[in-house]
């Protein structure tokens, strides 16, 4: 870390967050969001939405490994072969989750049960990869620091959004504690089991890049 | 042999790796607008997966496995080197994937002009790993398991791609919402077709 603020402090002429480096965070939210517009690391994002604590663990998971990744990158980048690059990236990247899945074993088993072999995949979830050859490989590390925070909060939004759905429709809870009122139940209603099946995940997905072209014109692809 | 086919079946319908886990998505959606192209992806995932599978099986059995280096003598037998799977297993896949395209390059041009461009895609495919990692938490008995599942994964990933590619063909005479374009209505389609995969859950041989 002090290294990256260390290169930071030696350019006096841009500040740590200028507009343009904000825009490295923002940007990624809205008009170049890695899920719902790069078609990013859907992989080993939607399996895990059944409910919202999972969800959350693995965007921490993911953050870190982006964040870490593309700071390791950045900071390796003239030293790389470039023919070797992607073995290169892929065995930084495979440490990193190596960590979080030890980390995630240690603090939280359950979960770690839960999210099975899709921490592993991580490692070929293509956010990372993505942000570390179009990125890391051209970039200092401070920038890339700031490109990785916002890829990953990015990620996170959505994987948040369609859990959220999910678990409030399919078995009515938030979080593991309970929102729908008993009552409700008691009237009649009932939970809709669809909603945790695989497919639903899909379905979510498209009506959220639905919604969002729909409010954001410039998105919405020609007609081939 | 009953349960070869068993596992065969199951890995291609029931556990399809798109259907039922999502892997492989983003190279999925994004080298599926024509079937040709699809056709080839599909192709060498088939390939990759039929070979890295039954080679991570030996890694993970004879090397990596709490116990597994008891046969280069007793004192080794309490080693427990699983931390490094993840990092084995990528190696490995990269390496394979590199050589495989090394090789089909000499040994048959025609076959590599038609691959050549997806292999090294394939490297950062979910699917491969995935197969990998599966094959380490079911824990199959024999190399022959592993190896039909992996073939098995393939078939179903290979289905799944020229399915969608088919219907992305002809979905372009349809007459899309705008904001649904592309990429939307192909997330939906493919919700649809995994429910219509769910009702394969259950079938057993």
């Amino acid at each position: 870390m002090s290294t990256a603020t260390e290169t930071v402090k030696k350019e006096p002429s841009e500040a740590l967050f200028s507009k343009k480096r904000l825009k490295l965070i923002t940007d990624p939210l809205n008009d170049s969001n890695p899920v719902t517009v790069q078609v990013l690391g859907i992989c080993s994002a939607l399996a895990i939405t059944v409910q919202l604590k999972p969800s959350v663990i693995m965007f921490v998971g993911v953050f870190f490994v982006v964040v870490m990744g593309n700071l390791v990158v950045s900071l390796l980048r003239n030293v790389i072969p470039n023919r070797v690059r992607i073995i290169a990236q892929l065995v930084i990247v495979a440490g990193l989750v190596s960590i979080v899945d030890m980390t995630l074993k240690a603090v939280q088993y359950d979960i770690s049960k839960q999210l099975s072999v899709f921490v592993g995949l991580i490692i070929t979830n293509c956010i990372v990869m993505g942000r570390l050859e179009a990125f890391a490989m051209g970039n200092k590390p401070w920038p890339s620091i700031l490109d990785g925070v916002g890829n990953a909060v990015g990620y996170g939004v959505i994987l948040v959004i369609v859990a959220f759905f999910r678990e409030l429709f399919g078995s009515g809870k938030l979080y593991g504690f309970q929102v729908i009122p008993q009552s409700f139940y008691e009237m009649g209603y009932v939970n809709n089991g669809f909603m945790m099946m695989p497919p639903m995940a899909l379905v979510i997905v498209g009506i959220i890049i639905w919604v969002q072209r729909a409010r954001n014109q410039k998105l919405i692809e020609a007609q081939e | 042999m009953e349960n070869l086919l068993s596992i065969f079946v199951k890995s291609i319908f029931v556990d399809n790796m798109i259907f039922a886990y999502f892997l492989g998505m983003c190279s999925y959606l994004a080298v599926s607008k024509k079937v040709t192209t699809a056709v080839g992806l599909g192709a060498a995932v088939i390939f990759v997966l039929g070979i890295t599978v039954p080679i991570n099986y030996l890694l993970e059995n004879f090397i990596l496995k709490e116990g597994a280096l008891s046969w280069l003598g007793a004192e080794y037998a309490t080693v427990d080197l699983s931390f490094l799977g993840f990092i084995m297993f990528i190696a490995v896949i990269a390496a394979m994937v590199q050589l495989v395209e090394m090789i089909v390059e000499k040994f048959s041009p025609s076959l590599y002009s038609s691959l050549g461009i997806f292999l090294p895609l394939i490297a950062v495919n979910c699917s491969i790993l995935g197969g990998a990692l599966f094959m380490q938490s079911r824990a199959y008995e024999n190399i022959g398991e592993a190896t039909v599942f992996g073939l098995g994964s393939g078939v179903g990933w290979f289905l799944a791609i020229v399915a969608i590619a088919a219907i992305r063909e002809k979905i372009r005479y349809s007459n899309v919402p705008a904001p649904l374009r592309g990429l939307g209505i192909t997330f939906i389609l493919t919700g649809l077709m995994g429910v219509a995969f769910l009702s394969f859950a259950g079938i057993k041989l």
